[in-house]
This record gives C-alpha cells, structure tokens and sequence, in this order.
C-alpha cells in the first residue's frame, strides 16, 4: 500500500479502475486493521459483484510513477478524430449514464399499464426534469396520439361551445413557466414504515419542467365561459381511460392553468401527455389530465372515479378527504441518500430540492443529528412559485453515524412536518400528500440508509 | 384546378365557419376555434355527476349484469369482484349496517387489510361513469348505455346493496344513492382545495409545525428501516446510481452487477433476431401480461406452466389464444384476443418450445 501522504486516508487507486485480487486481499488487510472501515465493506461488496466492471471507488492518489497515468498518457478522445455532426439526429445521453433511468417499484402494481415509474432525483441536477426522465403515470396505458387528429372541446356553461384543432392551439399567444409536478401519492409508501430503499423509489414521482401553453382562462373566454356560475371545471382526457378531473375556477383565472404542448423546449413526450395536457400548478398530478380532449364548466364538482375512489385520503376517523388536491410544502436531501455509499470522509454538498403547492419556498433547513440543531441552507437562484427550488449545505462529514434531513418553509409560512406531527392528525393510513420530512442514515460505512425515527 | 362550382363551395364554407367563429369567440383571436356541433358534443360529453346530470336513459338487470360481467370483467376483478391477484378487489368490507348509516364501519379499522371499491366509493354515479368511459380495461367505451347499468346494477348486487331481481335505471338511481354504503363517508372540511368552496378559506392547515433551530426535541431511535434481506427487493442499487460523483449505489446484489449493465447495454440496441425475446416483447405488446406472469400465476397460468402443459403445440396454442377459452387452467376464462395471426403465432411457438427466457 502506497503511504504517500497526498493519499488522505483514500483507497490505493487500482489500474484501469479495475482491483486485481491482490488489491482486494489488501483492502481486507487494510481493513482488518480497522482503518477505512467505513468504505471497506462496500467495496467489497462492490469487489464481489463487478467481475471485470469499475471498481467503486475513484480515488486520487499520486501514483508511485510520480503522475496519474491519465494524465501522463494521453486517452484515446485526446489523440483521435471524433465522430460526425447529426450522427444521432435526436441527441443521446452519453453510454457512461447508462444507470440514470426511471424505474417501476417492482411489486407495487400487477399491471404495467396501470403503473408508475420513478424519476432518478438522486441523480439529477438543478431544478430541470430531463423529459425522458420524467416520472410516469398511467392509469391504463400511454398512448401516442396524431396531433394532426387531436381535437380541444369546450362544453358546459359557455355560450358557445367550441373545438379546436392543434394548429389552432398554436397560433394563440402563448406562456411558458417552470413548475413542479408531484403525484399525490408520491412518499405514499412510507406513511407506515420504511419500505423502499432510494430517494427514487420514496420521492420520484416528482418532475419539474418549463411547460409552454396556453392559459386555459383565455379559450373559456373565447367560449363565453359563465364564470359567475361556473365555477367547476372538468377536464378529460382522450385515452382509453379518459382520466377525468375536478378543478376550481379560481385557479383558471389566475391565469395559472395552461393547456400546454411544449415541455422543456420540445414538444411533451407521449407519456407525458402529447400532445396536449393541462398544467395545474401546485396541484397534484393526476389534475394535470394528459391528451387533452375537452374541459366542461359545471356548477358542481363531479366525484370522478379519481377523487371518489382514488386520491381520497382516509384520516383516523373512517371518513376520506375528497377533492384534496394541493402539494403542500415538502423538501428531500439527494445527495446523499438512500441507497448510496459515500466514498471519504469530508467535504460534501448536502443538497436536496424543495417545493411548495402554495407558492414560493421561503427558508429550508438542513439537520445532520435528526432534527436536534439545524442550519439553514443556500437557495439556489432562481426561486419560482410552485417550483422545485435546489438547496444546498456545505457538510464536512468525520465518519461517524448522522441522520439527515431536510426541512421547508413556504411563503404562506406553512412548515413541513415531521411524521410525528402528520400523523398525530392523519395517522397512517391516507397513502396521499405524505409530505413529512425524510431521515437518512449516514453509517460509518459511509452507507446511506432510508430510516424513520420513533 | 378545381371547378368554380368547388369554389364556391368551399367559400360558403369558410363563410359560416366564420360566422360561427364571431358568435362564440369575440373576434380578438380571429379565425381560432369554430363552435362545436350538437352532435361533437353528444359523442363527447360522457360524464354523468353526482346529481345524474348528464345520465343517459336507459336500463340494466342484474341478471343482464351478470353474463356482461363473467364475459368481460370477470377475468380481470374475478366472478365475485374479489380478484386481488390483477386489481384491488372491488367488493367487500360493508355490511348491512354500513347501508344504513352511510358509514362503512371498517374503515375505522386499522386492522382491516384492504379497501374495496365499495368500501370507498360515496357516489353510484361515479361507478356507472367509470365502468362507462373506461371498462373494460383492454376495450374501454365498448359497452352500451344498458350494458354499463346491467353491470353497475350486478356489482351493487354482489355487495348486497341490491336484491338479485333489480333492474336499475335512469328513473330509480337516485334512490340506489341512497343505499350506497359509504354514501356519508366523504368530507371537504380541509385546506387542500385551491378554490373558494368546500373548507376553503375557513380551514386551517391541519397539521402546524414550527421550524425550531436549536437543541429542538427530536426521536432518538431508529423504529424503521429496511430489512437486511429487503435490500435487493429494488434490484442492484449501484446499477441505479451515476458511476462518478462523490458516491456510488449500494451494492445489494453481488451477483447482478455484470447481468444488469449487460441488459442496460441490451435496452439501447435495437431488437435482435432472438424469438423469445420477440415473442415476450408481443405478451407486452397485445396485453397478455395483464393477466399472465412468466413464470408467476396472476390471473391466467404463468407462461412456463402454460409452456410445460402443451409443450410442442404450437398450432393449439395459437387457436386458444384467438378463441379463448375456459376450464383448462380453472373457471375463470381466458377472452377471445384480437392480434394479428403471426403474432399468434409467434407467441404460441414460443409457448411450445417451452417460453425460454429473452437472450
């Protein structure tokens, strides 16, 4: 084992990432003589399952040869004529992020069409959904729908009812907005107990996207909508489950709702609704009611499959919330998180994303001894309502066991509970709007695990 | 060209297009959107409410329900509407008592496993707009106005809420209402409606933390994590996390590491020749895997059993899957399934041959 002092207490780098049996006999050495305790086990673990794959950790000591090999030869991208413009006409990530999927819960539905599917938030950057990372949500399917045969009807209390074609759509003027979307059984799993083990599986039904449309007050006053009796709206989807949802009129005349098309700066994706869905900001996602066919104004809400059978939240008492519709103020640490294995002592970024139904996210906190003392945490620009919001906590970590958490306050000056005082009032069987605070365990091991505390 | 006579026409068209497009729209987004026809809104404007509005006429016994039912639904909810294997069972939990007082009581219960639909559901009119607008599963829309109150009317059967001779109708639903176990069990008495109706405005948040900052009382003790054995539940965990970066997945397989970034790899090439990986792609494609597991019973027979039973058969196989059947694998019966007669085929040869896993 190299003793060069640059090393800092890291792993001896082994060549071309790859630990020969030798190294791995050394790591267990080293390991028995209890340093480096905390990175031994998962490396082994690591050792054991990746034949011939990268070794886990990049350490990045001074080879004895007086330079990193990387540097001193030159890779072959630093000596070689790179690839054609438009070799992929439609962009792909690099072969390196092959890992960054979203994923289903395996077990969590019988049917893949009636299912959802996770977005990798312990892997993402800044407050943007990639569209193809979007969580999913189907309720009988997606569906690829001809935009060229996609028709926009207004009916109900207006004067006139009225369709529309996508090219009509598109000719009006138009908004674009970033906003969150969560689904209201995101974190559903764990009203209980723990039950997954990533921040993927417990947060990922949430996404976060410039939506472009638009706004829904402008087609209804196009239809001469009776916005004095009318103060219900429904919405409907084309699909085969023409997934219907009750919305209130006040939030269309903010001007907040969009009938939207465009989604981070392309077209929405056929999972995600294209090519038309509505944006209901601050509400849960199964209001944002994919392939667009027709809203109705109504004078009374409609009790749809959706809010009489699904998405009601049963409290202690036997009664079920119905028409709860608003996310409220929630934040997540994703780095680091569960599931993962932090690789050295020291310095780390512990950042997370935070998001309110109500507004804007005022302050979030950050505690790494459960909840005892907290700091408050950097809001990384910008902060927009109804929006993720990245925060972020400098943390020099000593290798000793810490519990995690994230804390948000929004505008309205609402703070997220602990699950203690959700459930002190919700107990824990509602499955929707779980927006406690989430505990993760940083072991010696430097491994991560999802806990709640009691 | 087109003839003066076309011309014309075509200018007629565009004229009341337009006046149509004045009446509704005000004129500031000239030429966007037309009225809709009567007839555009009756094929569209399906939705019934709580108050019927929006009801169509019509009848349904729930005998009539009942052949509809283990022709269409029973596959997948089970005769009874106590399948659980597919779907979250649809009946039970209520009682006659509940039908009384509105309540269903054991959703008190902390120890009652499960919630029915009929456990949940408050409103008749909900179930006859849902079985109307998107049931069955794989045809939704396909059932006729009498059809979807035979069906409503055999499910309220099976819960007791309706005696075996009832024929429900446009002209007695309002009094079915009445007798809907958990028609009480609804409340809008909570902070989380954006608008100005129900408990808007007048509720409060329910639940009011503060945000202490120091030596603030917090739990001591762990009380809940994953089981040791509950790790791998999600698959390899380093295979779901960046390679760079200043972490790694937990390794929670160690067997699956090289497995996994092969069939990484694989998902990003386009399909190869292998037939069961063709064929498995078909299941998916056609649905079959809503009701049949690989090598698990959900519904239906897992492929393998199906494969070791009528090994070989090709021809019999793809004949039963066209057909359907009922009896071979238990009472509840395999529908006739439209799909092209190579993809039959392919999926029956398959089967044959054994349903060897995709390469």
């Amino acid at each position: 084992m190299n003793s060069d002092p640059n090393q800092r207490g890291r792993l001896r780098k082994a060549p071309e990432n790859f630990l020969d049996q030798a190294g791995i006999r050394t790591v267990f050495a080293e390991g028995k003589r209890g340093r480096r305790d905390f990175i031994r086990n998962a490396f082994a673990a690591a050792v054991a399952g990746t034949a011939g794959g990268s070794a886990l950790a990049q350490a990045n000591p001074v080879p004895a040869e007086g330079g990193d090999p990387n540097i001193l030869t030159l890779p072959p991208w630093s000596s070689t004529l790179g690839k054609a413009v438009a070799t992929d006409g439609y962009g792909l990530p690099s072969k390196y992020e092959a890992n960054v999927q979203r994923r289903p819960s395996p077990g969590l539905t019988q049917t893949t069409q009636a299912s959802v599917s996770f977005a990798p938030l312990q892997s993402l950057f800044g407050i943007v959904t990639p569209s193809g990372l979007h969580f999913e949500r189907h309720h009988q399917g997606w569906v690829d729908v001809d935009p060229s045969k996609h028709r926009f009807m207004i009916n109900g209390m207006v004067k006139t009812p009225m369709v529309f074609t996508m090219d009509e759509l598109m000719r009006l003027p138009t908004v674009s907005r970033f906003h969150f979307i969560e689904c209201g059984a995101n974190s559903g799993m764990q009203w209980g107990n723990v039950a997954v083990p990533t921040v993927q599986y417990s947060h990922g039904m949430l996404s976060c996207s410039e939506f472009t449309g638009v706004p829904l007050i402008t087609l209804l006053q196009m239809a001469g909508a009776d916005l004095k009796k009318g103060r219900f709206l429904l919405a409907e989807g084309a699909d085969g489950s023409s997934m219907t949802r009750t919305i209130p009129m006040e939030l269309i005349e903010s001007g907040e709702v969009l009938v939207a098309f465009g989604q981070n700066g392309e077209m929405l994706r056929p999972e995600n609704g294209y090519p038309l869905r509505l944006v209901v900001p601050g509400v849960q996602g199964v209001s944002w009611v994919k392939y667009l066919r027709r809203v109705e104004v109504g004078d009374k809400p409609w009790a749809t499959k959706d809010e009489a059978v699904h998405y009601i939240d049963l409290m202690p008492d036997g009664q079920h919330r119905q028409y709860t519709s608003i996310q409220e103020c929630k934040s997540v640490v994703t780095t680091p998180s569960g599931g993962q294995v932090l690789l050295d002592k020291g310095f780390y970024s512990i950042n997370g994303l935070a998001w309110s139904g109500r507004g804007k996210v005022k302050r979030v906190d950050v505690s790494v001894d459960g909840g005892h003392n907290w700091k408050t945490a950097r809001l990384q620009e910008p902060v927009q309502s109804k929006c993720l919001t990245r925060f972020s906590l400098d943390w020099a970590w000593d290798g000793k066991p810490a519990l995690i958490q994230s804390r948000a306050m929004d505008e309205t000056g609402y703070v997220q509970p602990t699950y203690k005082q959700l459930r002190d009032v919700r107990g824990t069987r509602s499955i929707y709007h779980n927006n406690a605070i989430q505990t993760w365990l940083v072991q010696e091991s430097g491994e991560v695990k999802n806990v709640q505390l009691g | 060209m087109f003839s003066s006579a076309k011309f014309t026409l075509t200018a007629a068209a565009l004229l009341i297009a337009g006046g149509a497009f004045a009446q509704g729209a005000g004129g500031k987004f000239a030429g966007v959107g037309r009225a809709a026809t009567d007839k555009e809104v009756a094929a569209w404007d399906i939705d019934v409410r709580p108050d019927f509005k929006g009801l169509p006429k019509g009848q349904g016994s729930v005998s009539q329900g009942q052949d509809i039912w283990e022709a269409k639904c029973a596959s997948c909810h089970g005769v009874f509407g106590e399948a659980n294997s597919t779907f979250t069972p649809l009946i039970g939990g209520t009682t006659k008592d509940d039908i009384k007082t509105g309540h269903v009581a054991t959703l008190k219960r902390a120890d009652y496993p499960g919630r029915t639909t009929i456990m949940k559901v408050a409103t008749v009119s909900t179930l006859w707009d849902y079985i109307h607008r998107a049931m069955p599963w794989n045809a939704p829309k396909s059932l006729k106005t009498d059809e979807v109150y035979a069906v409503t009317a055999y499910l309220l059967n099976l819960a007791d809420v309706l005696p075996a001779d009832y024929t429900l109708s446009d002209k007695n639903i309002a009094e079915v209402q009445q007798l809907m176990p958990n028609r009480n069990g609804m409340t809008t008495e909570h902070a989380l409606w954006p608008g100005n109706e129900f408990g808007a405005g007048k509720v409060k948040p329910d639940v009011l933390a503060k945000a202490c900052m120091k030596d603030c009382v917090a739990p001591e003790k762990v009380v809940s994590q994953l089981p040791e054995h509950a790790m791998d539940a999600h698959g390899n965990l380093r295979d779901q996390s960046r390679l760079i970066g200043p972490q790694r997945g937990l390794v929670t397989d160690p067997n699956a590491g090289a497995a996994a970034a092969g069939a990484a790899g694989a998902a990003a090439k386009p399909a190869t020749g292998d037939p069961a990986t063709a064929a498995i792609a078909l299941t998916q494609k056609h649905g079959c895997v809503a009701c049949h597991g690989i090598d698990t019973k959900l519904v239906g027979p897992a492929f393998v059993d199906v494969a070791k039973k009528h090994a070989g058969k090709t021809d019999y196989l793809a004949g039963k899957i066209v057909s359907g059947g009922q009896g071979v694998w238990g009472d509840i019966p395999m529908p006739p399934q439209t799909l092209p007669e190579a993809d039959a085929k392919a999926i029956a040869a398959w089967l044959a041959s054994g349903a060897p896993k995709a390469k």
